[in-house]
């Protein structure tokens, strides 16, 4: 009985609702603390899986102005994004590590043996050269696409995007800037990540006026978005929700199309409370959004972000405006987190 | 909304016409042909195929012996990576052979470049003494290393640099004016004076622009050669930065990444003494830069910058087989900072009068190419007294003209944060002049451009 309950504390971390669950908990002999279950709980011990989810991904419905479409999850559809812009764009090149063999995350297989080893190369182990490199590279009139592992380590290169890239059009008097360089990273939660494999650190870009900051929630965002970035003649920062690389599927264009940066998305109008997330989380929300409507009989507007900075101030105030309430959800810790920025605007 | 209407419109013209050809800005690519250029290591050597029936070391990481008996290496400080030079302290040519021999006009334009500058420095810092400007930082005793260096480069190669390279962008022939304009920062500054003096740039000439935090220039420089390789234009990147700089960690990324992806680039590190008030024996313990470059696989070479003909020839040769050779090349200039750091500083604090008399007096690079160009009878007391009156009377005449210029528009403290203008920035600018027009007795705007 013991193992069994040590066997469910260790579930209950990835789990839908541990909070919830939790009516007692005791000491054992050994100070670990174990969860005592009541027979009222949700959780099936036999069919519990180790990665189960917290959430359900809702995916968006298949596109039809973009062109023909073809499954792919959210690294593919990152690979898809590439892949368009090294065809069509030839100064554009890829760099991080391990990028060459395809990436710890697949996002770039394939893609070095289809357009060359100058195009698509590892760098050495060292963020802060990365993004510096990256900065360069587009100075030099390359588009660069910069990937950062995770990014829980884009910290040492904080200043050369904070103090360079984001200043470096300002600072110049728009002699130079490095408006070709995108940032990719890794971000948000994935169950087993813990400190450093789960960060979500928008909040501390979005502090930082001359970069963008982007934040896809599924396959077919991811790409559009991606291209944006990509086009867009800033720095831009896109953070891929890697829980999502593999878990989020749907019909993606084959051909490239562009999302607009800076336009929030209202995925389902509601009445009576705006809710706002990105990334992950929007999954979590529209969840929620059919719980409340179905136990609170509460009709929420649920909106998507997608871009953190600069944000879509308009959308989210209409909708407030018309609801009278806000709810934002997001990874990041609470204080400071990108909620209160938002929270502070629309009050 | 209407502004972002407008950006998604252009970025679905972007698609419209391909991506390339609109969002280029250099302008070079639209016109410029891709050929695939052999990327293959050209100067480091390769390791030694894997083959496990010697007994030699397989390891994938070095290439190197067996040894059998425990010996540390020693680091060789006390007799360090000898200097280069071509001239000794009184101009002579020690070598012939390594005489450059340059033309006289050439020699009389570096003499000239090095002491306009010499004459602006003292002028700019006098003028931040009186309150004119705010901030300023001169370049004595380091002329050599600017002048040397940039007259061997080719004008359309990129200069990235740290802050006390102002002999670079005179000698490729930025005007006074200009100078002036950005210490002044009025509305002539290119860079729209937002920043603080001597952050000089020009994208005419090649110059990216300064910025204040040190050594952040090493890797974009490595960056921007990968991209000037990729297009295959014969151009090459030099990179200046000083030897505290150096210790900053963006500059271990810059050798690192120059080295591992085959950069055309020169990295000149002015060895001048001093970071600020750290002297090089607090700021590494090893032989200098130069002894670093090899750690990294990369060609290295100790110069005397106070020579500016050893400062040309290393450059000059360094240009020429990092760009044929796809490698970086490090050159450590050797020289001394005459000056205190900069307006802020009183260097008497730290270090003797004695000591900076010394190289002001006896190993100069200005006085060293006079030597030079007497010796030659190129140069003589009339032609001396003729060109100080003559370099005097542009910098006043400059200085004059900045100091009665107005201040950019206060509008362009919200430009180019973005490429666009942003909504919120747009509501910022609105604010602040509401705020303008109901206090305007406080504000003066008839000191700023209209």
């Amino acid at each position: 009985m013991a193992a069994a309950a040590a066997r469910l504390l260790l579930r209950s971390v990835s789990s839908k609702d541990p909070v919830t669950n939790i009516h007692a908990s005791l000491h054992n002999s050994f100070g670990v603390t174990l969860l005592k279950l009541f027979p009222s709980c949700t959780f099936k011990p036999k069919t519990q899986k180790r990665h189960a989810a917290h959430f359900t991904f809702h995916p968006d419905p298949v596109p039809t102005k973009y062109g023909s479409t073809m499954k792919m999850n959210l690294f593919q559809s990152v690979t898809s994004a590439l892949d368009n812009t090294l065809s069509s764009d030839p100064t554009a090149v890829i760099f991080g590590e391990d990028v060459a063999f395809g990436g710890v995350f697949r996002c770039t297989v394939g893609l070095r043996d289809k357009y060359g080893k100058d195009r698509v190369f590892n760098t050495p182990l060292c963020e802060q050269g990365i993004v510096g490199f990256g900065i360069g590279a587009a100075v030099g009139g390359a588009t660069a696409i910069a990937e950062i592992q995770f990014a829980d380590y884009i910290f040492p290169a904080f200043d050369q995007i904070v103090n360079e890239a984001a200043k470096y059009r300002y600072r110049s008097g728009n002699l130079y800037d490095c408006g070709n360089l995108t940032i990719r990273a890794p971000w948000g939660c994935v169950g087993h990540g813990s400190l450093y494999h789960s960060q979500s650190p928008e909040a501390f870009f979005a502090h930082c006026p001359g970069i963008k900051v982007v934040v896809p929630r599924g396959p077919i965002q991811a790409k559009g978005l991606l291209l944006s970035c990509i086009a867009d003649r800033n720095p831009c920062i896109f953070f891929e929700p890697k829980i999502l690389y593999r878990a989020a599927v749907e019909q993606v264009p084959t051909e490239p199309y562009l999302i607009p940066l800076s336009q929030a998305e209202v995925l389902q109008e509601g009445s009576d409370l705006t809710v706002v997330a990105w990334g992950t989380q929007v999954h979590v929300m529209r969840e929620v959004a059919a719980m409340a409507q179905e136990k609170l009989g509460v009709s929420c507007e649920v909106i998507d972000l997608q871009t953190i900075l600069p944000w879509d101030i308009e959308t989210v105030c209409k909708s407030v405006v018309k609801t009278g309430r806000l709810l934002i959800s997001h990874e990041a810790p609470v204080t400071g987190g990108f909620a209160a920025e938002i929270s502070s605007t629309v009050q | 909304m209407i502004l972002k209407m407008a950006a998604v419109r252009r970025m679905m013209k972007l698609y419209g016409l391909g991506f390339h050809a609109i969002r280029q800005q250099t302008s070079l690519r639209a016109s410029r042909v891709h050929q695939q250029r052999a990327f293959h290591v050209n100067g480091a050597q390769r390791q030694q195929p894997f083959d496990s029936s010697v007994e030699k070391p397989q390891f994938p990481g070095a290439s190197a012996e067996f040894v059998d008996q425990l010996e540390f290496i020693k680091p060789n400080v006390i007799s360090g990576i000898p200097i280069y030079r071509v001239m000794d302290r009184q101009g002579q040519i020690i070598r012939p052979t390594e005489d450059p021999q340059l033309s006289k006009d050439t020699v009389l334009n570096f003499y000239q470049k090095m002491t306009l500058l010499n004459t602006m420095d003292r002028i700019l810092y006098e003028s931040q003494r009186q309150g004119r400007i705010s901030f300023y930082m001169t370049n004595y005793g380091e002329e050599g290393t600017h002048i040397g260096s940039a007259a061997a480069l080719n004008p359309n190669d990129l200069v990235f640099g740290q802050y006390r390279e102002a002999g670079v962008l005179m000698f490729r022939g930025f005007p006074l004016d200009l100078f002036m304009a950005q210490c002044y920062a009025n509305a002539d500054d290119l860079g729209k004076g937002r920043q603080m003096p001597v952050h000089y740039g020009s994208r005419d000439l090649n110059f990216v622009t300064i910025s204040s935090p040190l050594a952040t220039q090493l890797p974009q420089a490595a960056g921007a050669a990968y991209a000037l390789k990729r297009e295959n234009s014969n151009r090459a990147v030099i990179c200046y930065f000083g030897e505290g700089a150096a210790s900053e960690g963006d500059a271990h990324a810059g050798f690192n990444f120059a080295a591992t992806l085959e950069c055309p680039l020169i990295f000149f590190c002015r060895n001048n003494g001093y970071a600020i008030s750290t002297p090089t024996n607090e700021q590494y313990r090893g032989d200098g830069i130069a002894a670093r470059g090899p750690g990294y696989g990369m060609m290295s070479i100790r110069v005397d910058g106070n020579d500016v003909f050893a400062v040309y020839n290393a450059t000059k040769e360094a240009r020429r087989r990092a760009v044929a050779e796809n490698q970086p090349f490090l050159i450590e200039a050797m020289t001394y900072r005459i000056g205190h750091h900069s307006t802020s500083d009183d260097s008497s604090a730290y270090r003797s009068v004695d000591e900076v008399n010394y190289w002001d007096k006896q190993d100069h690079p200005i006085s060293r190419l006079r030597h030079y160009m007497t010796a030659h009878g190129w140069w003589g007391e009339d032609e001396e007294r003729a060109w100080r009156k003559q370099s005097r009377k542009l910098v006043m005449e400059a200085f004059e003209r900045a100091e009665r210029r107005l201040k950019p528009h206060p509008d362009l403290m919200f430009t180019d944060v973005y490429e666009e203008m942003n909504p919120g920035l747009q509501k910022q600018k609105e604010s602040m002049w509401r705020h303008i027009q109901q206090y305007k007795e406080h504000y003066p705007l008839d000191l700023y451009d209209k």
